[in-house]
């Protein structure tokens, strides 16, 4: 289960700037099926992690329950990790957080698992502004109960017995901008450049980076008729922008060009470098995204990338105004106030 | 015409009077300020040395609905809830009628003079009182006189008992000493009131205040303050919780105390972290995710809630995670009763969760108790990794009572088996999941530590906690769990036992009930001869005081605040049949806090002794259940 800590990596091995291999950012073998979106965003998280020199042992990894909830186990095994129960992965991940402040935390869920019955949850989550990577694993349907329909799933869409989805689906892009989150993307678990950039935005940003990956179900939604296919999503992607990330420890000149290309700076110093493609689109301006989405929704496509920032607003343990130092780890000295306290409240009640 | 009511009825000398023992019935509308008005003549009875209890019967309301506060005065100490009113001051229009009839007679009633309620009895002594009339004089601001009319009452009280006016004066200027414009007009109704009745009552009422030494250095405070206190003094450093009655002030007290005494006065940094959570969900997963990073962790809640925290609690349960919970108890679901008393949750929470769960509770009778339970619970969550529940109930919670102060606690923290280097050695191959010391308890490691990762799950997982499905090692797994909560009976506060020479018959109690018990005991002894042992349990799992406590006695009466006897329930899973058939219940479920008076009267009538009060009757069908085994 665990990789021993710090054994020395084979000679000849690429390392990272931490000294590390890319080994040492896998998890256990996966037990999703084969050509599964979500091992391609395992992948990407691995990649994102062992590139920007993440300490695997500083990071959370939670999730809740479904196919996409299983895969923290299959990245980071250094790191700990919580597979919590249906929907319910934000309430653990706040905990934790608060607890200790200064790890990294990555929260995996589906869509049925966000969508459905961790709504409340999400919704709630995503006001609080808490510095966490939510990922959504999208792909429509549920998985291990084999195939049923998720609140994203669009109108019209088949099962793959014929059954039509006659309900609209919930755009948790729209609802995290809408409801305060700092950080959202879109991306599609076959864009191997634009996910990883993504994820490496998103583990630099400090507050809640959304990120719902379209990631096909090979084994249940990928037939004609569904809209969440392989096929079906790679056509309709529409990036808003090129995504590039540039890690604040990289001292690399950022090419300007004048109304094309837009930077931004995220708090520890890496920026994310966005040329724009065809739409002339700012993704700090929260009603523009909103607007976008709207748009491209109508013409049934996929609008993916960064499409909403903002590096600026406080995160939740920052407005909490929490000491540095982990709350998990604070001596009794400090949480137990001193007896003259107890006699003061005594005497209160006398 | 004011004095006309109460000159004609009996006029008890000063000797005849009975002293220190009475119970006040304030009947008001809700919202109308009263609470001031309470609190001022429940805090002169104390203050004057004499053992009293108050009782806040109150509706789900804002404003509007009728609501009762009881007052208990008793020099032998009896705090419990005593069912018979002496002393009634009627100020609700709709109930006075029907407050007025059920009094038993001999009692005194202070009235709204307009409600004209004399008329209704002629065995009670009547004392009107034009408190619209009164207030006017003393509050010009028309627009105050709702919230300081009350205090024109506890005047009235203060003379016709012989509440020593300066003690009201002194409780006064302690709830409201910042306030001096309120304190002004409060002093000035007081005074009102108490000079109308010096000046318009000749006599008396038949009871007394005469000062005692009884309560000298003890504190008055409810039990969810006190639990507050405990979780400070325990070192809480991260809180969850969702608003519901009867919880509410337990955060909401901790809350003030970790404002006051948890953060930087010049850079407000907190060594505390407080969320109000969407839903009881989410305040469980939050205390969840909190100690399992190795943060002490707490909420507080009530029934509704606990149903909620269900399939949380059984992942704490298998995954082995820490949670603190308070579990304030009050009446059913939904709306109806939600501001009543009942330990109605006892049973679900042993076993809160689907698959097999069991979970330590923890069940305290008094202030002192919610004060240190709440510093053992943290220990024991940690020590234990699993929820443990605090069984707290409403007139525990809510309601203000005597206590001797709480002590500073004299051991430090247990944070339980936390695996660091020295520990590691010690332990060898490590296994998150694996009973190293023979105690069913393993070893965790923390989220920012050098120690091992693990991937925490339900159910199925093996020593290591590797995911598996594999019936040896769930079979294996919960074979530990019941080995770890064997221990945790090892754990627990013992219970407290009272055994009197050749008792035959024993009582058993837990919670808020014990109050009661303790008067039952005595009245038992004094007009049925019949000696009674008394065990009060403090905790589950059981231990085996309790199947030592039945095998000493001929049968024993198990004493709860519910219809189902859920504590006899347990014991039936617990307890072998011989001395499950040994148990009786007696049940009290009406909503409001146990008395003595039915408690001994089921146990007399159980006993097939002579019921010794007729009085009694009024009120069984709904006030008191009483079943058997």
């Amino acid at each position: 289960m665990t990789t021993p800590a710090g054994s020395p990596p084979a000679p000849g091995k690429k390392l990272n700037r931490i000294g590390l291999e890319v080994a040492q950012y896998r998890g256990s073998k996966t037990t999703l099926c084969a050509g599964c979106g979500h091992n391609a965003i395992s992948e990407r998280i691995i990649e994102a992690c062992y590139d920007l020199g993440v300490d695997p042992k500083r990071v959370l990894k939670l999730s809740g329950i479904g196919c996409s909830s299983k895969s923290p186990a299959y990245f980071l095994s250094q790191a700990h990790g919580f597979n919590s129960v249906h929907g319910r992965m934000p309430s653990v991940a706040t905990g934790a957080l608060l607890a200790n402040r200064t790890m990294a935390a990555i929260g995996v869920s589906g869509d049925g698992d966000t969508g459905a019955i961790g709504v409340g949850q999400f919704v709630h989550l995503m006001r609080r502004n808490l510095p966490l990577v939510y990922i959504i694993e999208d792909n429509g349907c549920y998985g291990l109960t084999k195939g049923q329909f998720s609140p994203t799933a669009d109108v019209g869409s088949t099962l793959k017995n014929g059954v039509v989805n006659d309900l609209p689906p919930i755009d948790t892009c729209v609802m995290a901008i809408e409801l305060g989150a700092t950080f959202v993307a879109r991306s599609f678990s076959g864009d191997k450049k634009q996910l990883t950039a993504l994820l490496k935005g998103a583990l630099s940003h400090k507050g809640t980076a959304m990120l719902d990956v379209l990631s096909p179900c090979v084994t249940f939604n990928d037939h004609e008729g569904s809209t969440k296919s392989y096929s079906y999503v790679k056509d309709h992607e529409e990036p808003v922008s090129d995504v590039s990330f540039v890690p604040y420890f990289e001292d690399i000149a950022i090419e300007q060009e004048e109304g094309t290309t837009q930077t931004v700076t995220l708090h520890d110093g890496s920026k994310i470098v966005l040329r724009k493609l065809d739409h002339a689109f700012d993704p700090t301006v929260r009603g523009e995204s909103l607007r976008m989405l709207r748009e491209s929704a109508e013409r049934g496509e996929y609008a993916t990338g960064l499409l909403y920032v903002d590096p600026a607003k406080k995160d939740f343990c920052s407005m909490l105004n929490l000491v540095d130092e982990p709350l998990a780890f604070l001596p009794a000295a400090v949480t137990r106030p001193p007896a003259s306290v107890l006699d003061e409240l005594m005497d209160k009640q006398r | 015409m004011a004095t006309t009511d109460s000159a004609v009825r009996s006029t008890p000398e000063s000797a005849h009077r009975t002293a220190n023992e009475f119970s006040i019935q304030v009947a008001t509308v809700n919202g109308s300020g009263s609470q001031t008005a309470n609190l001022i003549l429940i805090r002169s009875l104390f203050q004057m040395g004499i053992p009293v209890s108050g009782k806040n019967l109150f509706p789900s309301n804002i404003a509007g609905l009728p609501t009762w506060y009881t007052i208990r005065a008793n020099k032998h100490g009896y705090i419990a809830r005593k069912k018979e009113i002496d002393f009634l001051v009627a100020m609700n229009p709709e109930t006075a009628r029907e407050d007025v009839l059920t009094l038993d007679p001999g009692g005194v009633v202070v009235y709204d003079e307009p409600l004209n309620l004399s008329g209704l009895r002629s065995d009670l002594t009547f004392y009107p009182v034009p408190f619209d009339k009164l207030v006017a004089a003393v509050c010009p601001d028309a627009k105050l006189r709702r919230l300081v009319r009350n205090m024109i009452y506890d005047g009235v009280v203060a003379y016709l008992l012989e509440i020593e006016l300066g003690e009201m004066e002194k409780a006064l200027s302690r709830q409201l000493g910042k306030k001096q414009k309120a304190l002004a007009l409060n002093l000035g109704a007081l005074k009102a009131g108490f000079d109308y009745a010096q000046e318009h009552f000749q006599t008396k009422a038949p009871f007394r205040v005469e000062r005692m030494n009884a309560t000298a250095g003890k504190i008055l405070i409810e039990g969810n303050a006190a639990a507050a206190i405990g979780c400070l003094m325990a070192g809480v450093t991260v809180v969850a919780w969702y608003p519901i009655t009867p919880s509410s002030s337990l955060c909401e007290s901790l809350i003030d105390l970790l404002r006051k005494y948890r953060m930087d006065k010049a850079t407000g940094q907190a060594t505390f972290a407080v969320v109000q959570a969407e839903d009881e969900i989410a305040a469980l997963g939050m205390v969840m995710g909190a100690s399992w990073a190795g943060a002490r962790a707490m909420t507080s809640t009530s029934g509704p809630g606990i149903s909620l925290m269900g399939e949380f609690t059984g992942l704490g349960y298998y995954a082995e995670i820490p949670a603190l919970i308070f579990d304030i108890q009050r009446v059913g679901p939904s709306t109806g009763l939600p501001t009543r008393t009942a330990q109605g949750d006892i049973l679900t929470t042993a076993v809160l969760s689907h698959g097999d769960t069991r979970h330590p509770l923890l069940l305290p009778c008094s202030v002192h108790e919610c004060y240190q339970m709440a510093i053992e619970g943290f220990d024991l969550a940690e020590r234990l990794q699993t929820p443990v529940f605090i069984m707290s109930d409403l007139d525990l919670g809510m309601n203000m009572w005597m206590s001797e102060p709480f002590e500073y606690p004299t051991k430090g923290f247990d944070r339980g088996k936390v695996l660091d280097v020295a520990a590691l050695k010690q332990v060898g191959e490590w296994g998150r999941y694996k009973d190293v010391d023979g105690d069913g308890i393993p070893w965790r490691t923390l989220p920012g530590t050098d120690m091992p990762a693990y991937f925490a799950r339900g159910s199925g997982h093996n020593e290591k906690g590797q995911y598996s499905e594999r019936a040896d090692d769930y079979e294996r797994n919960l074979d530990r769990l019941t080995k770890k909560f064997k221990t945790a009976a090892t754990l627990v506060p013992a219970p407290e036992i009272d055994q009197p020479k050749g008792a035959k018959v024993g009582l058993i109690g837990y919670g808020t009930s014990h109050w009661a018990i303790v008067e039952t005991r005595d009245q038992l002894r004094q007009e049925a001869g019949l000696e009674t042992s008394y065990l009060r349990l403090r905790a589950y799992p059981f231990t085996p005081a309790l199947a030592e406590f039945i095998d000493r006695h001929d049968r024993v009466y198990l004493i709860e605040q519910n219809r189902d006897a859920q504590m006899a329930a347990l014991m039936r899973m617990d307890l072998d049949p011989a001395r499950v058939a040994k148990i009786r219940s007696v049940l009290h479920y009406s909503g409001l806090p146990i008395d003595a008076r039915t408690v001994t009267d089921a146990v007399l009538a159980q006993e097939g002794l002579a019921v010794a009060h007729a009085a009694v009757a009024a009120d069984a069908p709904h006030a008191a259940g009483v079943g058997g085994e």
